[in-house]
Parts: C-alpha cells; structure tokens; sequence
C-alpha cells in the first residue's frame, strides 16, 4: 500500500500529460473519444487527490500527520527534485481536480467546439497546476509554471474575437515579464544558498551570514514580486478583470484557481523561509503581505461596485478574494491562516461556478445589457411607470431561471459571506482569529476586520443589483437554453460549499492541522531530506 | 570580467525594460526578447565566473572544486533559454493575430487619441 502511494504522487502530474500529448494525434473531429479520455482523465484525477488526501490526513506511527517524499529517479535530495504531498499541496491537487471535473463537464456541452485543441490545453493546464502544487524544488516550480501559463495563453485566446485577442496581448507580456522575475530570483537565491530544493532552503537561511541574508532576502522579494503578479495584488492586478471578463466561461472559471496557484506559493514559501525559526530574516515581508492584501480588498471592493457586467464582476471578486488570502498570510498567526485556507476553497468553488453561471444567464440576453442596469440605476429607469400589471398575474417563473436564480443567490451569499453557506464561516473563522487574539490587538488588525466586513457589503450591494435588474427585469428575458450538462457543474460546486458549512467542522479540523504543520518548517525539512547531517553555513559561496 | 558581465547584463535589462514599456506590440517582443537575454546571462553568472573550468568530473581523479565550474545554473540557464524561446515564438503569434483583428499594432488594440 505505502509503495503504491509512494508512486501515486506524480500520478497528477504524468497523467494528464500523457493523455494531453496523445490527444494531439488525433483530430478534432474525433470529438467523443477526445472527450471520453479526457473525462476519464479528470475521473482518475479526482480519485487520486481523494487517495492523497485521505494519506496525508492518516497518522502513521507516533505522527499526526503523513508526507509522501517522492524523489524522481531515485536522485536523493537535495541534489535530486522531489516531488512533495503534504497536507496543504494534497489539498490544492483536490481542489484542482474538483473545479478542473465542473469545467470540463461545463465545457463538454458547446463551449470545445470554440477552437482548436481545446482538450489538450486543459489537461496541459491541469499538469502544469498539479506539478506547481507537488513540487518541492524552487526550479521545477519555474517549469511547471510555464507549462500551466503556456496552456493559460491558448485557453485564453479560446473561442478567438477580438476582445480576447486584446486581453490577450496584454496576458501574455505580463506573465513573460514575470516569469523573467521569477528566474532572477531563483538564481540569485541558488547564488547565494547553493540549493534549489525548499526543504533545503528552510534549513539554511537561519544560519545564513549577514551579507548574504541581505542577497537572499533580495532574491527572495524578487521572487515575490513575480508571485504576487500572479495573485493579483493590488498595483501588479490591472490585467486580471480584463482578462478573466474576456475569456470564455469555463476557462474564466478554471482560471480561479490560477491566482491562487501564486498565492500556494506564497504561503509554502513564506512559512519555510521566513517563519519563526528564521532567526534574523523572521517575518520578513509580512508586512507588504499584509498592506498589499488590505489594498487589494479595497481596489477590488471599489471594482466590484463599479462593475458594468457580470463577467467583470466576477474578475474583481477573484481580486477581493486573494487579497483577504494575502492579508491574511501577512497577519503570520495561525488560526487566522487556517481560516484563510478555508476561504481558498470555499472561494475558489465558488468564483469557479459565479463564471459559469454567468455565462448561462448572460446566454438569454442582448449584450449591453448590462451597462443599462447600472446606468438605469442612476438615471432612473424610463419604463417604469408604463409596465403593464394584468400581464404580470399568472406567469410561471420557468423553470431555467429559477434555477440559475437560486444559483445566482446562493453565490451572492457566498461571495458577501452571508450567514448560510461556507464563505460566511470561512470570513467568521478569519475575524475571530483575528478579534481573538492574545493581548492588545493591533489597530492594523481592526482595519483589516472593518475591511473584510465593507468588502462583504460591497459585494452584496453589486451583486443584488445585478440580481435584480438581470432576473427580474421582466422585459428583456429570452428564457436560456440550458442544459443538465451545464446546470449540473455549477449545482455540484455550489452544493460542495453547502457541504462545507454542514461538514465545517471537520473541514476546519483538516484546515488547522494543516496550518499548524505549515508552521514547523522543520519537520517538513526532515521528512524531505532524511536523516542528513546539518551541512555547515557556506560563506557567501557554494561548494 | 565581471565588471563587463555586469555591465553587458545592466545594458541588455535596461533595454528591454524601455523597450517593453514602447506601445507598438514590435517592440514590446524585442524588450522581451532583450530582457530575457539580460536574465540568462544573470543566471549563468550566479554559478560564479570561471575560466577553463569543465562542469564534468574525469573519472578517474579525485574531484576538486575549486577547478570546476558549477553546472547547475548551465543547466538551469538551458532550461530558461528553450522556455523563453518558446514563449517569444507563442507571443509573436498572438501579436500577428491582433494585428490582423484589430487592423494596429499598438498594445491597446487601438490607437492612441
């Protein structure tokens, strides 16, 4: 059992590659086998991050808690990459194969039939997100990004028009930029460190010397710097709504966890690094964490305010989204992390549906639509004295919209964090944590709760007018075509946020223990390197 | 020697930086293209500057370090050149169907005013 395991953890990675490169054989006529495969794919991917899961969550010997270590070609650390499943990555490759299963069936309905090779830059995409969340070596971090950012800028362009060719051409750049960032700051990080494995890495910066601390702590930010471009902090996020709104539903949906791949690594990284057992480099850049988070709720607050579409809308949630993760990350206490990964879930699914939906509703509409709900808001709405009420009597709500309004509710409840459904004890474990803390609490903590709160109202405030003006507006309705299909993804992630609020306590035992493990980078060293003898700190050099 | 690396990395970041920052989609791929040079070299230069020093032990003989040049950032440096590379060619692609589409090739899309 434990040596099936052992080899089940780059199962995430090869096989949607494999099946990805296959699928490239053939045409794309060959539709049905293509989507067969890939369903299948998707299936096996599912029951796999279940099986990682369940491992990582069973105590094995006098541990709470397991960690699979997989060395590729038997290489040994820290010389060899390894790939990691710990609590918190076995997580993350659930999450994946949860909201990667609704798209794809999403997808299946109409929306492959947009463009070319649709099939295989999904499962590239998903390759690319399970290997940036196993990995456990800086370097292979980089290649995985660029595998899972290749397929983003085909998928991306999906469907072609103009709108995406131009959200493109800003995508593209800002990522390539970012990547170039990235590598800066592994290889000023190998300069000064001598290693590219995390594990590693968390073992030698407490002994670092001084002049080479300061060279580590720049590499370091660097690094940040292009992570946080893919989080979506504040003055590195004015290409995301753009891009999320133009993109076609489903990849805007499967793109919700892109930010959060930015913000994993964060995390990983900023808990290994820089956490308490750091010595002189503890805690370092907490703050920039924290005040680019609080920014980032508040640009993304004011966006979804004034937002004139739904799709836009959705782009500006993903912003207010990470930035509660960022601020989060930045408190560095760790019952309010616990509640921040709580959050990443439950926000993930429901982003990931709020795209879908969206798409069903927007599918009964002419477009332009949308400006006029807002522009009627303040303006006054000119067919307001002249409606007829004898017609009103009697109408039945047919059935499609009702069911996308019942969806539309349950993610506006989510995304405000309204009492129901899990985005509210997601925001309610994060602000106890935070009131309830030993001692004084800071004033930059309140302002972060009075944050988290008026953001929760803005997003109700947007999301009730839209609500209003899209599903009530009697006129402009032609009843969408939906199909099972296509309701069925959204249903099943907004029911798995349902089952997070009944199941929340023992989601929220899952999301402590894998918080506090995060917090001793020391076991996670120990388990990935072995028993190596501590190696002396180099001076400033490498071997 | 370093003073020249150094230097020759600063001239091709700064470059490219500027470049990147020009609105016509031509020369945003040439910044891209300078600056990821800029990054490669800086990478290579990471596994310290050596000359005549092979990254391969002779079997054989007891290895010594201090003659050897470090071969993790050639190899890293080779994985970042064939990403980059890559990449370029998938964004000169994007930036001929934006042409096509939007009939300009400034970044917006569309000119400006």
């Amino acid at each position: 059992m434990g040596d099936v395991m052992r080899h089940l953890v780059i199962a995430p990675v090869l096989l949607p590659l494999a099946v990805g490169a296959f699928l490239l054989m053939f045409d794309d006529r060959r539709r049905t086998m293509k989507m067969t495969l890939s369903l299948g794919t998707v299936g096996a991917l599912l029951v796999i991050a279940v099986a990682l899961v369940v491992y990582v969550d069973t105590p094995s010997g006098d541990r709470w808690s397991s960690l699979i270590v997989y060395p590729l070609g038997n290489w040994r650390p820290p010389f060899g990459i390894v790939l990691v499943a710990d609590r918190l990555s076995a997580l993350m490759v659930l999450v994946t194969a949860v909201l990667g299963a609704a798209t794809l069936l999403f997808a299946m309905a109409r929306w492959h039939r947009a463009g070319p090779r649709f099939y295989t830059l999904f499962l590239l995409l998903l390759t690319g997100l399970n290997g940036a969340f196993l990995t456990g070596d800086v370097f292979n971090l980089f290649v995985f990004f660029e595998i899972l950012l290749a397929a983003s800028y085909g998928l991306v362009l999906h469907g072609s028009g103009t709108a995406r060719v131009k959200a493109g051409l800003h995508y593209i750049p800002i990522n390539l930029v970012a990547s170039s960032l990235f590598l800066i700051g592994v290889s000023l990080i190998y300069g000064v460190t001598g290693t590219l494995n995390m594990a590693d890495l968390a073992r030698l910066v407490p002994d670092l010397p001084d002049d080479s601390r300061v060279l580590f702590e720049a590499g370091a930010a660097v690094l940040g710097v292009a992570f946080l471009v893919k989080a979506g902090m504040w003055p590195l996020s004015f290409w995301l709504p753009t891009t999320y709104a133009a993109s076609c539903a489903p990849v805007a949906a499967m793109f919700a966890i892109m930010t959060k791949v930015g913000i994993y690594v964060i995390l990983r990284l900023f808990l290994l690094c820089f956490g308490d057992g750091a010595g002189a480099s503890a805690d370092f850049g907490a703050e920039w964490l924290y005040y680019g988070g609080m920014a980032t709720i508040a640009f993304g607050g004011i966006g979804v305010l004034a937002s004139q579409s739904m799709p836009r809308l959705g782009g500006y949630s993903v912003l207010v989204s990470s930035g509660t993760l960022l601020a989060a990350i930045g408190t560095t206490n760790s019952a309010v992390i616990s509640g921040a990964l709580f959050y990443l879930v439950s926000s993930t699914f429901t982003i990931g549906a709020y795209f879908l939906l969206v798409e069903l509703i927007e599918r009964g509409r002419q477009a332009g639509a949308d400006v006029l709900a807002v522009t009627m808001e303040v303006f006054g709405d000119p067919e307001e004295d002249i409606e007829d009420e004898e017609d009103e009597v009697g109408v039945a709500i047919p059935a499609a919209i009702a069911v996308l309004g019942g969806g539309f509710l349950a993610c506006t409840a989510l995304l405000a964090g309204m009492p129901p459904l899990s985005g509210f004890i997601a925001k309610f474990a994060m602000l106890s944590a935070l009131i309830n803390e030993a001692g004084d609490i800071p004033p930059s903590h309140w302002a972060l709760v009075i944050l988290l709160v008026l953001s929760g109202l803005a997003t109700l405030i947007a999301m009730t007018r839209t609500g209003i003006r899209t599903l009530w507006g009697p006129d402009e309705i032609a009843i969408p075509r939906v199909r099972a299909i296509e309701a069925m993804p959204v249903a099943v992630l907004l029911f798995l946020c349902a089952a997070m609020t009944v199941m929340g306590g023992p989601a929220m035992r899952y999301m402590e223990a894998t918080a506090q493990l995060l917090y001793w980078p020391q076991i996670y060293a120990q388990d990935v390197l072995g028993s190596l003898p501590p190696r002396p700190p180099t001076d400033g050099g490498h071997e | 020697m370093e003073m020249m690396l150094a230097i020759g990395i600063g001239v091709f970041a700064a470059s490219g930086v500027w470049l990147l920052l020009r609105p016509r989609t031509y020369q945003v791929i040439i910044g891209l293209a300078l600056l990821s040079y800029a990054v490669n070299m800086f990478i290579f230069s990471m596994g310290r500057i050596k000359m005549d020093a092979p990254p391969v032990l002779t079997p054989g003989t007891a290895a010594d370090p201090a003659v050897l040049a470090d071969p993790v950032p050639q190899a890293l440096v080779l994985t970042a050149i064939v990403i980059g590379f890559a990449m370029t060619a998938l964004f000169l692609v994007v930036l001929l169907a934006a042409r096509g589409r939007t009939g300009t090739d400034h970044v917006d899309g569309r000119e400006a005013e």
